[in-house]
């Protein structure tokens, strides 16, 4: 709790609100990866901290599977839920705004602003629903490429982002390498893990089988709760480790004065996993969930590049902060190794390190004086060295 | 300054490309850049070490040197340094294969076992040394494979491998080196060779 009071002593970004950005109007609509088209492409947006007139102190954020543009700070003065990311982005945070301009932007196929499932197909005047194509993690970093050229950048000093967001980040570097000069990538992989994709099917399976979910056309009525939620309470579990699991729940049980055990006696994790779900439904779009974790499944640089991780990373330009958690088991540790081993291999500049943490795969949402250092010191070198290039 | 670094700082050319491994908080890498204007990496066993070196602006990961150099490709680096470190190494035989397959030369420095007060400690206590070099009791030492300035030189047939030089050296009071020409193997304090591969 303490570290929490000291996260907050440094300041946060206040208010913010949500930028849009619109493109891709037919003729020019967006490319998929697969050759589909989509268009017009709205991306919802946030900026934290001011661009120098040099223009070389922008990050971008990017997000992981249920996160949005609401990286730090507030939506009113009444607001109690800060951003995702607000235990590092702030004035004198890791991601520091008196120092940088940081933006986050909504994944398209997302929810929380940019185009995805929920939005108006012009093609019908109805919401696309399934008949939204497939988006691969290539193409939420192509939409946001036009985002970064519309606010006027050229090259971002960072790009960052934990779990899908490491993709996306991974991705930028090989994507658009003459754009990034440095990629911070926590808890991420090259590929999601076998046990990963299974997770993210069991997921889906309970959005399909939920009545509700009706092919994915619910918008105008009941959306599927059920489904949702129990997707959500999956994930959960996948976000912690055993061990912190067993410290923050144990075997308690909610109501801690009830004496007899019965079928509906609630232990206290089963009450949190529960409370998730809700909480989750309440902002979430079920067919936003099967685009984004099926293009976590599909994202793998090795089979774009023949096979070999190395050949994936050949041409970046970046240097690299590459982060992992000792009890991540959903991203695990060797999945960072794996792609600092291909970065040294073709001579790149790569800091990594392995965080002795018992918070499992959530750790990078968590306050860390660790993460927080490594970060505010590889982005003051990087910046540092980066002005010096020119 | 810590042990060697001056040797090393005499050995390495200006902007070689430069693989420290056991690097701690990176410092020794930072006097390189600053002074032979090198391309530096390191490889840390601890996260505080790979942190410091973060601070500094170097580039290291966190690794075991025992299993991380494998996917370098020959040849990667004009120095790979083993300063103090060798003998921390559980298989200093496959580290010294890797080192010599992945840097076109390398450099070896560690405390010498055979050090006339070591030798004594040993002769007279009959206990395991402890002294300013090996400033550990045996049950938390860090140095598990301990060897002598002959050993290494007994390794260069064993292995096959050119001594391109022998720097032995004892360390004064006032910080620097001072060499030891004169029966290095019981006078010198630390052993210092520089190493490449026969075929080269």
């Amino acid at each position: 709790m303490n570290k929490n009071v000291k996260q907050a002593e440094k300041g946060s970004v206040g208010i913010v609100e949500i930028q849009y950005f619109t493109f891709g109007h037919a003729p020019d609509e967006l490319i998929l990866s697969n050759g589909d088209k989509l268009g017009p492409v709205t991306i919802a947006y946030e900026t934290y901290g001011t661009l120098n007139s040099e223009k070389n102190n922008a990050i971008l954020l990017n997000h992981a599977l249920s996160g949005s543009s609401h990286a730090a700070g507030y939506y009113s003065s009444t607001d109690k839920n800060p951003g995702w990311w607000d235990a590092y982005v702030g004035p004198g945070k890791a991601f520091d705004t008196d120092i940088y301009f940081v933006i986050c932007s909504n994944v398209i196929s997302g929810c929380s602003g940019s185009t995805g499932p929920s939005s108006i197909n012009p093609a019908t005047g109805k919401p696309y629903g399934l008949d939204f194509p497939m988006i691969t993690i290539s193409d939420m970093v192509n939409a946001q490429y036009h985002l970064i050229k519309h606010l006027g950048i050229d090259k971002l000093l960072a790009v960052s982002g934990g779990s899908m967001g490491g993709m996306q980040a991974l991705q930028w570097t090989i994507s658009y390498p003459e754009m990034v000069n440095s990629c911070i990538a926590i808890a991420t992989s090259a590929s999601l893990s076998a046990q990963g994709i299974a997770f993210n099917e069991v997921g889906r399976q309970a959005i399909f089988n939920d009545p509700s979910w009706n092919n994915g056309k619910y918008y105008d009525g009941e959306v599927p709760r059920a489904g949702l939620s129990l997707a959500r309470m999956i994930g959960h579990i996948t976000y912690l480790s055993e061990k912190h699991m067993h410290e923050k729940f144990g075997r308690n049980f909610q109501d801690s004065g009830a004496k007899v055990k019965n079928l509906s006696s609630e232990y206290s994790v089963e009450s949190y996993l529960r409370h998730q779900g809700i909480k989750f439904v309440e902002r979430f779009d079920a067919n936003s969930y099967i685009y984004i974790t099926r293009a976590i499944d599909h994202f793998d640089l090795k089979e774009d590049y023949g096979g070999n991780l190395t050949f994936a990373f050949e041409n970046v330009e970046a240097n690299f902060l590459v982060m992992s958690f000792t009890t991540d088991w959903l991203y695990p540790s060797d999945n960072s190794r794996e792609i600092v081993r291909a970065l040294r291999v073709n001579g790149k500049n790569v800091n990594y390190t392995d965080i002795v943490t018992d918070n499992g795969h959530d750790a990078f949402l968590l306050p860390s004086d660790v993460i927080e250092k490594n970060i505010s010191n590889f982005l003051r070198s990087e910046f540092r060295k980066s002005i010096k290039q020119v | 300054m810590t042990v060697g670094y001056d040797l090393v700082l005499d050995e390495i050319p200006e902007q070689a490309k430069v693989l420290d491994l056991g690097c701690g908080d990176g410092s020794l890498l930072v006097m390189l850049q600053e002074k032979k204007k090198v391309k530096g990496f390191g490889v840390e066993i601890s996260e505080e070490g790979v942190s410091l070196c973060v601070e500094k602006g170097l580039y290291c990961y966190q690794a075991d040197i025992d299993d991380g150099l494998s996917d370098y490709k020959d040849n990667s680096f004009d120095y790979v340094i083993l300063n103090q470190t060798i003998q921390n190494t559980k298989r200093p035989d496959y580290v010294i294969n890797e080192v010599l397959r992945i840097g076109k030369k390398a450099i070896i420095s560690f405390p010498n076992f055979a050090y006339i007060s070591t030798r004594s400690y040993l002769m007279f206590k009959g206990t395991m040394p402890v002294n300013e070099l090996l400033p550990y009791e045996w049950y938390e030492s860090p140095n598990i494979h301990l060897l002598t300035i002959s050993d290494m030189k007994k390794m260069a047939v064993a292995f096959e491998f050119k001594i391109l030089e022998e720097k032995n050296f004892s360390y004064t009071k006032k910080g620097k080196s001072k060499l030891v020409k004169c029966f290095p193997n019981l006078l010198a304090q630390y052993g210092f060779f520089v190493i490449e591969k026969m075929d080269q």
